[in-house]
């Protein structure tokens, strides 16, 4: 299919990148399945696919970073080896990653020459990076302060030194790893004016997203992929975002949660000016006013990194804070970090926003897992000792009614797939019946059809009459489940929204820092 | 989806490594130009060939025991305790002073109060590292390796300007009095009608480090603070969302894991000397490190790695005393274990999940 | 002139006595400047002690005992860049695997090789590093003050005490100056950069190992052949772990690693004085407090009272590709 999509082309031109037959394995899990793919130069060329599909792992292969199991490379129709970035690199290909590579303590100038240092020595290679990054910048609108460190640059900063890098290193095809999650629709409309650019001088890139509306906006060319294997490339204007997304998942799906109206109760969750001043001194929360009531959401939108993390952290009761909280009108201690417990003891339950590294321990089983943050609850325990029986039993029967598989609680937390790890979390924080319950990132790294049953727990809770806080950096997800949205921008709150009231365009512009009129 | 199966992970993996550090053992032993065979032969006899060898073997492997232990719990904790000789060190002071000053009317009561005395010394030299390490961040590894120095010296001054008999030229304290001398393996297997060596110096402390390591057993794996100890040592980060308290619980466990090597002073002091001398723990605080990596940190694969590494040490004495071997071979092989089952974990482990994983796949093509 | 002749004698023997710390300090800022802990310095160190004083007794030549213990050192070295780089094990566990293993080695092959109860022979002539006067320093002499100094405390020293110390503006010059350099620092900062820029994380970090490892292997052979007159068991004393804390201490930069290790060693070098201190501070402190006092100040300074450091970010960390 591929194959016979471009093939009046072929002949004219050789196209950029081939790949033949890539097969790439971790474990027991196949991330790529005999994938082929072409693209034609001069043309922004999109894949788009669910989290896990193996877009990231293909590109990766492009990139030299993973080695293919099997499967061909041809570069403007040559075959090619690349055995790793190096070769890559020398191929003409540049990748900037969704988790940058940089050295933070490292100026900018620095940054772009490593790797590609001109001899033993620094100084030359650095006068002559200062020059052409200065050529860059104003051919490209990619201006950076040559001196400045990585540390003390924004996010969207960052990423233009990734790109500054790969064109330093002269590549004439650009992949691009989900480059708009860290960004405000501002950013990333200025991203994708400086890849048309580079489209239009010739370059080719490669657009890794899950975002449907950046494939229509920006690219002449889609593969979509699914499971690690690819399911077609079709051209852009000759497709919709309702057959793409149907590509991807393999089946029709709802893009809309049904959602009832939401019928407030009591205030839960009161916050009032609250701040949180982080090691380094820096103010990471500046002074958030929220309430959430029973029986709503409250969706925390922004672009991460905007104090979300945060805002769950002092909520959550492990991270020092200032301000009044109450919950139930019962006032709540927010000046320390280990307070965790207090916090379940108040009814406050946590889907935290990292499950790898907050919400699970990896290495536990999990049964144990079940009860992580629990494991003082006097009806698990037997005297001095825990009952683990009993624990095992209760897990297992959580296991089945969140249909969590496979529903063995002997299994340690790193043997299930990302969208049975949360469930795991959801299981152990939804089953509390807790008054409120704070939920970070849900759906993550999650495949669709968890997707949709952790989102449906979710809704059930609220029906319940529970009053949940949702951070999302996802703004459809935020739309999608709120009652009510408040934007967080550089640690405030930007603004409050109700959800039937407001578009992305609106919130879009509260993420960036803009303030505009209320409703 | 497990690499290996347990059993592989818990008997294969150690065994090959084992076999790995004997086998370098032996070339280690041939290179100095004696014969391997010829001391294996030596070993056996001279470590478990009669009940005197028992009794040594038994002897050092109930130090072993107690400082294997207080490695495994802190390692539960992700703490690396290099302190346990420091730690023993600073616990036989403890049971010195509570031997030689206080008047027990019998053994048993001076076993018990003595134990305390030499947990709480232990404990206490343990404290210091772990609240340095939590409050502020200093690398317990290197602040507890300069508490054993530290100790040394601390043991050093005390024994020659403060509790060395007059009399005496010996950097050491007084005997203890009779009422405290603990019962051997002789005295209680008698009425068993065992005929057990009379000289050799295990004794009843053997039964407390079996006891140390039920407790190490239900306190890791069956209590709540037991729990919180290997959450916080699997993941920090996720500890804290828990609402575990990373400070006390660094400081509970290094308390634990300093008094559990304190307490291998009752054996040496206590069972032994029967008073305090320098150097007292003869470098098992160390062992216990590869102890516990060999037991994978488990309390019943400490006992067992203990025992072989009695076995070693009372073989390596009858080495020295009998073939041109000196006792660093002991810390040579220590050494070799250490690495195989610690540091070099990954290299025995391949060729094993490589194994298991065509097994597999050979099995699923029937 | 009493209380100059002194001031020089402790300050020649700190100078004497920082030099192992110098040179293990700076073999621990390359290794772990590059993501890699390295706790084995104390073996490192031990190991060559042992191979250059038996080496150099045998042969009769010093530069080749060095040559063998830096060898030596190497060999640990090679073993700690297999463990902790190759087959990413738990690189403070491989450190003191080569502590131990070094310890037990040294005594064996030194019974083996000289039956002199695990030490080697005493050195003598060639068979050590003698000292070096710097030209001048006899006429000078009399000159009031600088001619002491210049006699008694910068000259006379052996050559080992200068290549220490000129070490230090070189591995900054190496560090801050030269492609290596960065390299060797993004490596410990984030080795995913330097993977991605197409450098070989792995062979920039044996490099770095390969490296501390020399440079261990000289602290070690002056250990035994400049500062004493052969081997004895156990003779590195903990010295790789102070200079551990002073490569904390000086925040892992060449420039304060001089200075700090300048301070650990004048400790030493009063603990060998302890009538230097009766005389002028008037009071007597006991000979187990003076040894124990570097390990006590090592204690102060990683808990921090000097200052916060930050170590390289990617350290004590393998590099795994993230999936």
């Amino acid at each position: 299919m591929t194959i016979n999509d471009q093939k009046g082309r072929r002949e004219t031109v050789a196209p950029a990148i081939e790949l033949v037959g890539i097969s790439k394995a971790f474990g027991a899990v196949q991330a790529n399945k005999d994938i082929s793919i072409r693209v034609m130069p001069g043309t922004i060329h999109g894949i788009i696919g669910e989290n896990g599909a193996g877009k990231s792992t293909l590109m990766s292969i492009l990139y030299g970073y993973y080695k293919a199991d099997k499967g061909e490379i041809f570069i403007k129709g040559n075959q090619t080896t690349i055995p790793n970035s190096e070769a890559a690199i020398a191929a003409g290909i540049g990748m900037v990653f969704q988790h940058f590579k940089l050295v933070q303590n490292f100026t900018v100038l620095e940054n772009v020459i490593l790797g590609v240092e001109d001899g033993a020595m620094l100084r030359p290679s650095l006068t002559k990076a200062r020059k052409s990054l200065t050529e860059l910048a104003k051919e490209y609108e990619l201006s950076v302060d040559p001196d400045a460190k990585i540390e003390d640059l924004s996010v969207g900063h960052q990423q233009r030194v990734e790109i500054l890098k790969a064109l330093y290193r002269h590549a004439n095809v650009l992949i691009l790893d989900e480059p708009t999650g860290v960004l405000t629709p501002a950013e990333a409309n200025q991203l994708f004016r400086i890849l048309q650019r580079l489209r239009d001088e010739g370059k080719t890139i490669l657009l890794i997203t899950h975002k449907l509306r950046e494939i229509m906006d920006i690219t002449e060319t889609v593969s979509v992929m699914r499971r690690g294997e690819m399911v077609t490339t079709v051209t852009t204007s000759k497709t919709s975002p309702a057959e793409l997304a149907e590509l991807m998942v393999g089946r029709e799906v709802l893009l809309r949660v049904d959602k009832k109206p939401a019928k407030p109760g009591a205030k839960i969750l009161d916050v009032e000016n609250l701040r949180v001043v982080d090691e380094a001194g820096i103010e990471r929360l500046k002074g958030v006013n929220l309430h959430v009531c029973a029986g709503e959401i409250l969706g925390i939108a922004g672009v991460a990194g905007n104090g979300q993390s945060e805002l769950l952290a002092a909520l959550g009761g492990y991270q020092k804070a200032t301000g009044t909280v109450k919950i139930n009108n019962k006032l709540i201690d927010v000046g320390g970090a280990f307070q965790g417990q207090n916090r379940r003891a108040d009814g406050l339950s946590h889907v935290p926003e990292d499950r790898q590294h907050e919400g699970l321990i990896m290495e536990f089983t999990a049964w144990e897992n079940l009860v992580f943050g629990y494991h003082h609850d006097a009806d698990i325990q037997n005297g001095i000792f825990m009952n683990n029986a009993a624990i095992r039993d209760e897990a297992q029967a959580k296991m089945e009614r969140f249909d969590i598989r496979p529903p063995d609680p002997r299994l340690k937390a790193r043997n299930f797939s990302g969208g049975n790890q949360q469930k795991i979390v959801l299981a152990r924080e939804i089953e509390r019946d807790p008054e409120i319950l704070l939920v970070g990132q849900p759906t993550r790294g999650v495949d669709i059809g968890a997707i949709e049953f952790i989102h449906q727990q979710i809704m059930t809770l609220k029906d319940k009459g529970k009053a949940i806080l949702l951070v999302s950096v996802e703004l459809d997800e935020v739309l999608s489940l709120s009652d009510r949205i408040a934007v967080m921008f550089d640690g405030s709150i930007m603004g409050e929204r109700l959800a039937n009231k407001t578009n992305e365009k609106e919130l879009g512009l509260l993420m960036a820092g803009v303030k505009t009129g209320t409703n | 989806m497990q690499k290996i199966p347990q059993w592989a992970d818990v008997v294969l993996v150690p065994l090959i490594s084992l076999l790995l550090a004997a086998i370098i053992s032996a070339l280690v032993i041939l290179a100095i130009g004696q014969d391997p065979v010829e001391a294996v032969k030596l070993m056996v006899i001279g470590a478990l060939g009669s009940t005197y060898g028992w009794g040594y073997t038994l002897y050092y492997t109930t130090n072993f025991i107690f400082t294997g232990l207080a490695v495994s719990v802190a390692f539960h904790a992700k703490l690396f305790n290099i302190g346990g000789e420091g730690q023993a060190m600073i616990g036989g002071l403890g049971v010195a002073i509570a031997a030689l000053y206080i008047p027990w009317p019998h053994w048993s009561i001076a076993l018990l109060a003595c134990t305390c005395f030499a947990a709480i010394f232990g404990a206490l030299w343990g404290y210091l590292p772990a609240i340095l390490q939590a409050k502020r961040g200093s690398h317990i590894v290197i602040t507890t390796i300069m508490f054993n120095f530290i100790a040394a010296g601390l043991l050093n001054y005390v024994l020659v300007n403060v509790m060395r008999p007059p009399t005496s030229m010996d950097p050491a304290t007084a005997s203890f009095p009779p009422a405290t001398h603990l019962p051997t393996l002789h005295d209680l297997l008698l009425p068993l009608g065992i005929n057990f060596s009379r000289t050799a110096p295990a004794n009843i402390t053997l039964l407390i480090a079996l006891l140390a390591a039920v407790f190490v057993w239900l306190l890791i794996w069956r209590t709540r603070l037991g729990y919180s100890i290997r959450s916080f040592g699997q993941s920090g980060s996720a500890a804290q969302y828990a609402g575990i308290n990373p400070v006390r619980i660094t400081i509970i466990t290094m308390l634990i894991s300093g008094g559990l090597a304190g307490m291998m002073s009752i054996n040496t002091t206590m069972g032994e000397a029967e008073r305090l001398i320098l150097n007292a723990p003869e470098g098992a605080g160390f062992i216990g490190i590869a102890v516990a990596l060999m037991g994978r940190s488990h309390p019943l694969g400490v006992v067992l790695a203990s025992l072989l590494f009695g076995f070693l040490y009372q073989g390596g004495a009858e080495l020295a005393m009998w073939m041109a071997i000196p006792r660093e071979l002991i810390v040579v092989i220590q050494a070799l274990v250490i690495l195989f089952t610690g540091a070099l974990d990954n290299m025995v482990r391949m060729p094993i999940e490589a194994f298991f994983a065509a097994l597999r796949k050979s099995g699923d093509a029937k | 002139m009493d209380v100059l002749n002194d001031f020089i004698t402790v300050l020649n023997s700190t100078l004497r006595l920082s030099t192992p710390l110098l040179l293990a300090c700076l073999a621990g800022l390359f290794s772990e400047r590059a993501g890699i802990f390295d706790i084995g310095l104390e073996g490192k160190m031990l190991c060559a002690a042992f191979f250059s004083a038996a080496v150099a007794a045998i042969t009769g030549s010093v530069w080749i005992g060095m040559a063998a213990g830096i060898a030596s050192s190497l060999a640990l070295s090679a073993l700690h860049g297999v463990a902790s780089i190759t087959f990413r094990g738990n690189q403070l566990i491989s450190g003191v695997a080569i502590n131990f293993l070094a310890a037990g080695m040294t005594v064996l092959i030194a019974q083996s090789w000289f039956k002199q109860g695990g030490r080697t022979p005493s050195l003598k002539g060639n068979g050590r590093f003698n000292p070096v006067e710097l030209p001048v320093a006899e006429s000078l002499k009399d000159i009031p003050v600088f001619g002491p100094i210049y006699q008694g405390l910068i000259s006379g020293h052996t050559i080992l005490v200068y290549v220490a110390l000129l070490m230090v503006p070189l591995t900054w010059w190496i560090l801050y100056r030269t492609r290596f350099g960065l390299r060797l620092r993004a490596v410990g900062e984030a080795p995913e950069a330097v993977d991605t820029a197409g450098v070989s994380v792995i062979k920039l970090r044996f490099a770095a190992v390969g490296i501390c490892g020399v440079l261990c292997g000289i602290a070690g052979a002056y250990l035994s052949t400049g500062l004493q007159a052969g081997f004895v068991k156990d003779m590195t004393a903990g010295r790789g772990y102070i200079a551990l804390a002073a490569l904390i201490f000086a925040k892992w930069r060449p420039g304060y690693a001089l200075i700090s290790c300048l301070l650990f060693g004048f400790l030493q070098a009063i603990a060998l004085r302890p009538d230097l201190i009766e005389r002028y501070l008037s009071f007597k402190v006991q000979i187990q407090l003076l040894d124990v006092l570097p390990y006590i100040l090592t204690v102060i300074i990683l808990a921090g009272f000097v200052g916060k450091a930050t170590p390289p970010r990617a350290g004590g960390e393998p590099y795994v590709k993230e999936q």
